[in-house]
């Protein structure tokens, strides 16, 4: 039997309201409608969500990994641009 | 071990036919439990098993208190025979292709929604909650196997055929959900359970949109199959309770 492998769809899914949706993995679908039941069906099994995006894994662009000394070195002598010169009082949380 | 009979009242008799019909469908979809298609399909197929077991687990519970002789939900799970068992024939049909399975689990779906939605304002409290929570499930397993219908159906010439005789052969267990008999009209009256009357109009509008999507043609309302809902069974019953049944029957003290 000659099977054609379904397109790869990657999964977003939202926690709650108030988060961003996050990369929770992949499916496969023949579509974006069934991409979604898959989604759900695989991804939201113990409550996880409130909502799902699916997005075909041949529209993501990624850099390169050989970029990175290029694209993410420059960034490790820069430790002022995290904030931690700053005493966060307790009460403020997450900030 | 010894076999139980249940003393079937109107009500006791309705709540064993949606159990039994709910369990031995689960029963059938999860033996495809590590052999669908693909892996999000095994999870689903899966996941629609699991939604009709706690379906059927909460209607044995009520028709075990109903009846009030003590027992509970794996008795009358495990410890009637086929001919004890009261549920449609169309859900005891072999597991078949994946096409067979999809449409089985469409058709019960297109009944089973508006059928809870109908039970949702049941007089027994108890079977309210119970459909208002079946409910839900009920809604995505209209879209889920729906949306397989219409790609089998409308899909290759291969997933075609299959589609057309998984129809041709399921649709004659089709009027089963549609009968009535005198313990049926003693819950309809009481308010406990929907007339199916109620259930036709909108089971006609969903297999109507699902077909016209999926290129199938509605096969003419012919003879029926009937008899399950009275314990007259396919020879298949049988042996799926021998699988189902086979370990509590054979170490009733057994526990996790």
């Amino acid at each position: 039997m000659s099977e054609t492998p379904m397109p790869l769809w990657e999964v977003f899914i939202r926690a709650r309201t108030g988060l961003a949706h996050r990369h929770v993995g992949s499916v496969h679908a023949a579509d974006a409608e069934m991409a979604l039941q898959a989604a759900r069906d695989t991804y939201t099994r113990r409550g996880e969500g409130l909502s799902i995006w699916v997005v075909p894994a041949a529209a993501i662009t990624a850099s390169d990994p050989a970029d990175k000394d290029m694209l993410f070195e420059p960034t490790a002598s820069k430790p002022y641009r995290h904030p931690t010169f700053y005493t966060v009082p307790e009460e403020v949380g997450h900030m | 071990m010894t076999t139980i009979a249940v003393a079937e009242t109107p009500l006791t008799l309705g709540l064993l036919r949606l159990a039994d019909t709910a369990l031995v469908h689960s029963h059938r979809l999860s033996e495809w439990c590590g052999h669908a298609p693909m892996l999000e399909e095994d999870l689903a197929l899966a996941n629609i098993a699991l939604d009709l077991l706690g379906q059927a687990r909460a209607l044995y519970t009520h028709a075990a208190a109903v009846e009030g002789a003590g027992r509970t939900e794996d008795d009358l799970a495990y410890r009637r025979d086929a001919p004890q068992f009261r549920n449609v024939l169309m859900a005891e049909l072999p597991r078949g292709d994946f096409a067979f399975t999809i449409l089985r689990g469409f058709l019960l779906a297109a009944h089973a929604l508006p059928f809870w939605q109908a039970t949702a304002g049941s007089r027994d409290a108890t079977l309210a909650a119970i459909a208002a929570k079946a409910e839900k499930e009920a809604a995505y397993h209209v879209r889920h196997c729906g949306e397989w219908v219409i790609r089998l159906g409308d899909g290759t010439g291969e997933s075609r055929r299959r589609m057309l005789e998984a129809l041709d052969t399921l649709w004659p267990f089709t009027g089963e959900l549609f009968e009535v008999d005198d313990a049926d009209r003693a819950v309809i009256a009481d308010g406990i359970l929907p007339d199916p009357a109620v259930v036709r109009a909108p089971w006609d509008a969903t297999i109507d949109r699902v077909f016209a999507e999926a290129g199938l043609d509605r096969p003419a309302e012919g003879w029926m199959q009937s008899g399950g809902r009275w314990g007259r069974h396919t020879e298949h019953l049988g042996h799926l309770l021998a699988v189902m049944q086979h370990l509590p029957r054979a170490y009733p003290d057994a526990t996790w």
